[in-house]
């Protein structure tokens, strides 16, 4: 048998050293278990820091007798590689599972073993843990807000419906992936809007349906005698100009009655709210702030000075002021300079003014990706015979907005957790819902298991945004 | 006359306070093969990009097949297209693939069709010998390859002359050989080309003119054999 020296364990006594350092790191996970789990200090009879620092102690002894180079068992390396390459390591590593030990109980009695979730009171809840009664009572309120009830089936169809349209890109054959851009730049925005506008809102219907479809019908058949050469232009003039003599010239009354949609019923964008609040503010808030954020981007290199300097101006001032306040702005002060019978719903001003407010910070992100490519792309688009807009557009963005895909995530992350602000103009998303449900004389003192709830929601969506972009990071990799 | 295709006269450039050139008076006739040489530093790139204004003057004039370059030359984009360009860095687009780098600018600046536009690039690709990896990515391409491929992209807008900007500096020596190769082949099917180059054995080769610069003057210029036989100084 080979001389044993714990202060320097080597190979040759490899499972003497091992064992005894197995049965050390072993103990004192038993003894924060029990002390944890059980309320249980089994090292008690020893004076006060020492058993407070047992653990610890042994933990660490044990990781420097198992931390062996080379031992030839592969799980042994692939641990001391990975949580126990030095003595440092080895304090972090014992120190994040006694944590994780200790903290585990009192958030698993919270969460699932002390909570309530029956009822559908407040007098239900008698636990010491979480009262899930508050959030299921509520769950209808945070995820419509004040919409009311019997009409929720509009926001739901319109969501599952524009969720549809949105997975369009996944489907496209071939044929139809260069127009994936538009579509998803210019059409689907405005089927978006529509659908909110008519369908959530209720908007006033402005078309005809009746001679809407009769128009389309009488053009199409006719559709089959007109050269193809022609037939562009022919879809476009001749259905509208057939539904205004329809609608004006020859039938007034007589075919309303035929086919008129019911109108729904108008709920107005105060009593929107809850989760599909924040959807619909930070979808809208998305699509337009890229834009704009391009193009002040852009702006701030350009050689024409007036450009260039309102572009400076732009995004200075915009960074330059709090969120909080340009909301109140635009909910306040804005009315004060429209003429007096122009009116902009709120909802809209607010969108609007989140919309300027992150594409300066946009802007500044894509110019980061601009400046980041050789001067080199730019001489050879330009010696290829490329103008400014084909020069950007085919060569310089493709490869600038690759590069800022991780900054422009970011701030789109950070723009969906700003929205809750808008609870300063009086629109209550799902944390304002929140706000006003713990405020409510029935359920008080609930505050904790509301912020809970809204935190996994928010975690969840941004999650998602944050896979999704790394994804796309992925997918545009072309260098080796 | 009119076999003139560029005409420098009096042209001075400065960078700040700095001049490069120094009054370059340059004439190319068509189907000539110029190379210019001179120690790093003494203006040679400059004065080729220069001629497709890549680069702006302040004096002189600088005629290119007929249209003068000056600050307001509206269609600069119609004479960039008439003159190909292949630079030191290769400057391909990285996120491109071989083919589409080749077949961009025929297609959105000359509103070629695409299909005709690919069989054009393959056609060039041939011709420089990469038309086997036209589906791949520059980064996946060895630094000759990736100058060929940049080679095979000016020539698909079919341009009047070519401008070579130290084509085979920053390759390793091996690779030099296939892209020179390239540019011979090219040299001998008549095309108009102006070589910024070290390459002694190239410019013997293939140069009508050697023109030798320093500290942004022309220095010498001379016909390829006086050049190397009988140099001035």
């Amino acid at each position: 048998m080979n001389k044993l020296n714990f202060l320097q364990p080597d190979k040759n006594n490899l499972y003497t050293y091992l064992y005894t350092g197995v049965i050390l790191v072993a103990l004192s996970i038993f003894i924060v278990f029990l002390n944890s789990f059980f309320n249980k200090d089994i090292v008690s009879f020893l004076p006060g820091p020492i058993s407070f620092f047992l653990p610890l102690i042994l933990g660490f002894t044990g990781l420097h007798l198992i931390r062996i180079d080379y031992s030839g068992l592969r799980f042994l390396d692939s641990i001391n590689k990975n949580i126990n390459t030095n003595n440092f390591n080895a304090f972090l590593s014992l120190l994040i599972v006694f944590i994780v030990i200790k903290s585990l109980p009192p958030l698993l009695s919270w969460f699932i073993l002390d909570a309530n979730i029956a009822g559908d009171s407040k007098d239900v809840c008698t636990g010491s843990g979480a009262c899930w009664t508050y959030i299921k009572i509520w769950f209808n309120r945070f995820m419509y807000g004040m919409y009311p009830n019997p009409e929720q089936w509009r926001i739901n169809l319109s969501f599952i419906a524009l969720a549809f349209l949105g997975c369009v890109g996944f489907f496209a054959t071939e044929k139809f992936k260069k127009y994936l851009t538009l579509y998803y730049v210019v059409v689907y925005p405005l089927i978006a809007f529509f659908f909110i506008f008519f369908f959530i809102s209720g908007g006033p219907i402005f078309f005809d349906f009746s001679y809407g479809i009769i128009a389309a019908v009488i053009s199409i058949i006719l559709g089959f005698f007109i050269p193809s050469k022609f037939k562009m232009y022919y879809f476009i003039i001749v259905p509208i100009t057939l539904y205004i003599l329809l609608k004006y010239v020859f039938f007034y009354e007589e075919l309303i009655e035929l086919g008129k949609l019911e109108a729904l019923e108008w709920v107005e964008t105060g009593a929107w709210g809850g989760l599909s609040l924040t959807f619909i503010v930070s979808f809208f808030c998305l699509i337009f702030c890229f834009p704009i954020g391009l193009f002040l981007s852009l702006g701030r290199r350009s050689d024409f000075p007036i450009i260039k300097y309102i572009s400076i101006g732009m995004i200075e001032f915009w960074r330059g002021v709090p969120l909080i306040t340009v909301l109140f702005m635009s909910s306040v002060m804005f009315p004060m300079f429209l003429p007096e019978d122009m009116f902009i719903d709120k909802l809209v001003r607010v969108i609007i003014a989140i919309s300027l407010f992150e594409a300066a910070y946009v802007a500044e992100v894509i110019r980061g990706g601009l400046q980041a490519l050789p001067r080199g792309q730019y001489d050879a688009a330009k010696s290829l015979g490329m103008g400014y807009w084909k020069m950007h557009i085919l060569v310089i963005l493709p490869q600038a907005l690759k590069l800022v895909i991780p900054g422009i995530a970011n701030t789109f992350l950070a723009l969906v957790k700003d929205t809750p602000l808008i609870f300063v103009v009086g629109l209550l998303e799902i944390v304002g819902m929140l706000n006003l449900a713990k405020t409510n004389p029935e359920w008080l003192g609930f505050a904790m298991e509301g912020y809970v709830f809204a935190s996994v929601l928010f975690f969840i969506i941004c999650y998602a945004m944050s896979k999704y972009s790394y994804n796309l990071e992925q997918k545009y990799k072309t260098e080796r | 006359m009119s076999d003139k295709i560029i005409q420098i006269t009096e042209m001075n450039k400065w960078f700040g306070d700095f001049q490069v050139l120094k009054n370059i008076n340059l004439e190319v006739e068509k189907n000539k093969k110029i190379v210019v040489c001179g120690p790093s530093g003494s203006g040679k790139s400059t004065l080729i990009r220069c001629i497709n204004r890549l680069e702006e003057h302040q004096q002189g004039s600088i005629i290119v097949d007929g249209n003068e370059l000056t600050e307001d030359t509206k269609d600069i984009e119609k004479i960039r297209a008439e003159v190909g360009m292949v630079f030191q860095q290769f400057n391909l687009f990285p996120h491109l693939s071989i083919l589409d780098n080749c077949t961009l600018a025929p297609i959105w600046v000359k509103k070629m069709p695409k299909k005709e536009a690919e069989d054009l690039a393959l056609q060039h690709l041939e011709k420089v010998q990469i038309a086997d990896q036209a589906n791949k990515y520059p980064g996946q391409l060895s630094g000759g390859q990736q100058q060929r491929c940049a080679i095979a992209r000016a020539l698909c807008m079919e341009p009047k002359i070519m401008l070579f900007d130290e084509p085979t500096s920053a390759l390793d020596p091996e690779m030099i050989k296939e892209v020179l190769d390239a540019m011979v082949n090219l040299a001998k099917a008549g095309m108009t080309m102006i070589v910024v180059t070290h390459e002694m054995g190239f410019a013997k080769e293939v140069a009508d003119e050697v023109i030798f610069m320093d500290e942004g003057m022309i220095v010498e210029r001379a016909e390829t054999k006086e050049f190397f036989c009988k140099p001035e100084e």
